[in-house]
């Protein structure tokens, strides 16, 4: 994986970014995390938030204008969140503040002149950086103009506990100091001189001429930097109501002004730069998604006794209606990324540490193989995010450079490998035809599923389309792309490419979305369209299907989204066959049914999850137009239908209840269908392998085969050769035989008796480790 | 790997030699990677006998921790 990119798409996820109200503070309080606490009942914890952002957190949650409650966005639904009052509530009940940690103390001195809140919260903030603080105040205590606000507002102690934990940083306090802004001993150009740096925050008046002639501006204030503070003298930083007059007095601002002026000095002090990386310094505008539809309105919980603020219960009660603000579109919808415990700008950065672990192991393998890739993450996202880009890199780049787990994908691989092998792949013109405008590719799986439908499908084309319908058995390779495995799937594709242009280029009528997509994105050269536009109704000459009185729900596959065509095409055809339907989601929202991504067989129980939750979303019958969805919500035992089930008669009488056929089904099918085809079709003489030998697989062991991935054929190998070769074990407790037989990677183990000439399979299972 | 899940509940014959399998050394494979274990074999031709709850179990650990390398 690129590094540059990986950042960009961290950057392209905006889970974290702070939610309006911090984004709103001059000094970004992480009020979410506050008002979390509070619903917790941790007011110390609340508390310590604070005191994390702000030096006075006492005097400040008594007094904060806060700005952030303005912009609370569960003000979308009802009130605000009371953020100040919960602030208060913080102090009231959370006291005393968390000491400050001091760092490491260093030999430099800063003079802050003006002992108001932006001066006391800058000394403090310099103090614990480690530098020696002295503040000279003009009147005879510190914070002296907050006293005046009255005990009902901010009561004389709050102001004495804040001021006691100053003391405790060691700052040295000179009240009654009048410094003049002339030469002397108590004068700028003095404090300039005997100290590494100096802070004014002198209050909102004008200063007199100075004898460092700073600069000023119209209202002969001194003129500051406003994201540094910094002054036209190099050691002189100004800040604090100096520079907001003659604004009304805001407590908050003058405290974050304290803190932008620690940052500015402490860096000066240090050599840095002053301006750089602080773009969000002070109020900027969120950019965290949050969707608040459908919230339902509340209104804000107020103080039964309004002179000491909530009680614990009532903060509680107050607290508990913060929605609290997060994005998270993408993980609401997705079985797994909610699985993960994270969300995507958290998985890219994992997923990066995995694939650059030299020693040790990748222990995040499998989650990057359990995506389905099918694109509702970006099809949610604000920001369009791609959870499938960074997974189809992930995986590629674990195929390249031989770190993708062999057990990942090599069944769903050697499956698709029997697509594209002589039992299944096909080429030919229609019978009579030299060559084909048109030609019908059924896709794998619908053959692998449905075998009759796709004799019915190429039957009715044949009838219905002039000009030769030649017929292509295939894998598009989309399990290949899935996996990661671009070698694999270059070659399919080629292969894919090469049966076009052997029958000469013909448009192709495909019945699978999933072909529908491979072959628009990567063989655009191919014509391509989809079969649900060629079914006329009353062109059908075969029987059609009893007529279903009952409402169906429509599923899309995943492939289908962003592609319109698929969508309308199925609707269109539905609503000539008369069917009644419903939606299961906004257009373009569909789900995966666990296939997509090949996450069946990765993480299966990941992959039932998922099909379980889209089915619980409607107790409707489902219907849909790709046979993998269709067998994934039978094996979940959800009732459905293939779109094709309403067109075409396949013996079934509730096509809704048929079971999955499962992965040796499904691979017999192809087989079949192909034979069937040649004769029927072509005429061809074909001639029927005959199984060997006869095995007996109850219900149960079928099943536990279709679980650990076994299939039928393996079995019979196995006990094939055990018989052939007299290699195998004989239990002494039940007179079973255990054989065990090696196939590519794998060892398979098969437990049997025989039964009047037939084999009775009774367990199997297998690994991929070699013994000798 | 412990020899414990290789433990058969039951005696096993090897279907060739027709004689029981004792408790034997032998060497596991996977991905590069060599283990000696003890196992149940047989004596004549070296038929190694796996049982499920080994191939399911510890087995699958190692051979998934391995390909996680």
């Amino acid at each position: 994986m690129d590094r540059e990119q990986v950042r960009r798409w961290e950057t392209q996820c905006i889970q974290e970014q702070a939610p309006t109200c911090t984004a709103s503070c001059p000094a970004h309080v992480d009020a979410r995390k506050l008002v979390e606490c509070v619903t917790r009942g941790d007011f110390k914890g609340g508390l310590a938030v604070l005191a994390n952002a702000v030096p006075l957190p006492l005097i400040l949650a008594h007094i904060c204008d806060h700005p952030c409650q303005a912009q609370c966005r569960r003000s979308d639904a009802g009130d605000a969140i009371e953020i100040g009052a919960l602030e208060r509530a913080c102090a009231e009940h959370g006291s005393p503040a968390p000491a400050a940690r001091c760092q490491a103390l260093r030999n430099q001195r800063v003079a802050i002149v003006g002992g108001g809140l932006s001066g006391v919260s800058a000394a403090a903030g310099l103090a614990t950086r480690g530098y020696e603080v002295a503040i000279f105040e003009a009147r005879p205590r510190l914070l002296d103009r907050l006293r005046s606000m009255g005990d009902d507002k901010l009561p004389a102690y709050v102001i004495d506990a804040d001021l006691a934990a100053l003391e405790k940083l060691g700052v040295s306090v000179h009240c009654e100091a009048l410094i003049s802004c002339h030469s002397g001993p108590f004068g700028l150009d003095a404090m300039a001189r005997d100290f590494d740096a100096v802070y004014l925050a002198p209050g909102p008046e004008p200063l007199g001429e100075d004898a460092l002639d700073l600069a000023r501006n119209e209202q002969r204030r001194i003129q500051i930097d406003p994201l540094t503070l910094a002054t036209s003298h190099v050691k002189l930083f100004a800040g604090g109501a100096q520079r907001y007059a003659p604004a009304p007095y805001s407590p908050i601002l003058s405290i974050a002004d304290g803190n932008y002026a620690a940052v500015s000095i402490d860096r000066f002090l240090q050599g840095a730069s002053l301006g750089a990386t602080r773009d969000n310094q002070g109020a900027y505008p969120s950019s965290l998604y949050v969707n608040t539809k459908g919230l339902p309105a509340s209104t804000a919980i107020h103080a039964a006794t309004d002179q000491c603020g909530y009680t614990k219960e009532e903060a509680q009660q107050e607290a508990a209606r913060c929605i609290p603000c997060q994005c998270l579109e993408c993980v609401k919808v997705c079985q797994y990324l909610e699985d993960y415990g994270a969300y995507p700008k958290r998985y890219v950065r994992q997923i990066y540490n995995n694939e650059c672990i030299v020693m040790g192991v990748r222990n995040l393998n499998r989650m990057v193989n359990s995506c389905a890739l099918c694109g509702l993450c970006t099809a949610v996202c604000p920001e369009k995010f791609s959870m499938a880009d960074v997974i189809l890199d992930a995986r590629q780049s674990m195929v390249q450079k031989g770190k993708m787990p062999p057990s990942a994908h090599d069944f769903a691989l050697r499956d698709m490998a029997l697509s594209q092998s002589e039992a299944f792949a096909l080429a030919r013109h229609q019978p009579g035809f030299q060559s084909s405008q048109t030609a019908f590719l059924p896709g794998c799986q619908l053959s692998a599923s449905s075998p009759g439908h796709v004799a019915a499908c190429y039957e009715y084309l044949r009838n219905t389309i002039p000009g030769g319908v030649g017929l292509i058995l295939a894998c598009c390779s989309a399990p290949a792309f899935w996996a990661g495995d671009n070698a694999k799937f270059q070659e399919a594709l080629h292969a894919l490419e090469a049966a076009w242009l052997e029958l000469g280029t013909p448009r192709l009528i495909t019945a699978c979305p999933s072909c529908f997509k491979t072959l628009k994105d990567h063989l655009p050269q191919i014509p391509i369209e989809i079969l649900w536009q060629h079914l006329v109704p009353k062109l059908l000459t075969k029987a059609r299907p009893e007529p279903t009185s009952r409402t169906l729900a429509i599923h899309d596959p995943c492939s289908t989204r962003g592609i319109n065509l698929l969508e309308d095409s199925a609707r269109t055809l539905l609503r000539e066959l008369e069917i009644e339907t419903v939606e299961l989601n906004e257009p373009g929202l569909t789900t995966c049914c666990g296939y997509g991504g090949l996450v069946q067989f990765v993480n299966p129980s990941l992959a039932d999850k998922t099909v379980a939750r889209r089915a619980s979303t409607s107790d409707k019958d489902f219907v849909t137009y790709c046979a993998m969805c269709r067998d994934r919500f039978a094996h979940q035992g959800k009732r459905a239908v293939h779109i094709l089930d309403l067109v075409f008669a396949n013996g079934d009488s509730d096509p809704a209840a048929r079971p999955d056929p499962g992965f040796s089904t499904r691979q017999d099918n192809r087989a079949h269908l192909k034979s069937q085809l040649l004769r029927d079709v072509w005429g061809e003489e074909v001639s029927i392998m005959t199984p060997s030998i006869e095995l007996r697989i109850s219900e149960e062991v079928s099943k536990l085969l279709e679980k650990r991935m076994i299939l039928i054929e393996d079995v019979r190998r196995t006990v094939e050769n055990a018989e052939l070769t007299g290699d195998k074990l004989e239990s002494l407790a039940t007179g079973h035989s255990l054989a065990s037989y090696r196939s590519s990677c794998v060892t398979y183990w098969v437990e049997y008796s025989s039964d009047e000439g037939a084999f009775v399979v009774h367990n199997a299972y297998s690994h991929r480790m070699e013994v000798r | 790997m412990s020899p414990a899940g290789s433990t058969p509940a039951t005696p096993y014959l090897c279907g060739k030699c027709k004689l029981p399998l004792v408790l034997g050394k032998v060497t596991a494979h996977y991905l590069g990677s060599e283990f000696p274990i003890e196992m149940w074999r047989c004596p004549g031709c070296g038929k190694v006998l796996v049982p499920e709850s080994l191939a399911t179990g510890k087995m699958l650990q190692v051979e998934q921790a391995l390909e996680d390398k």
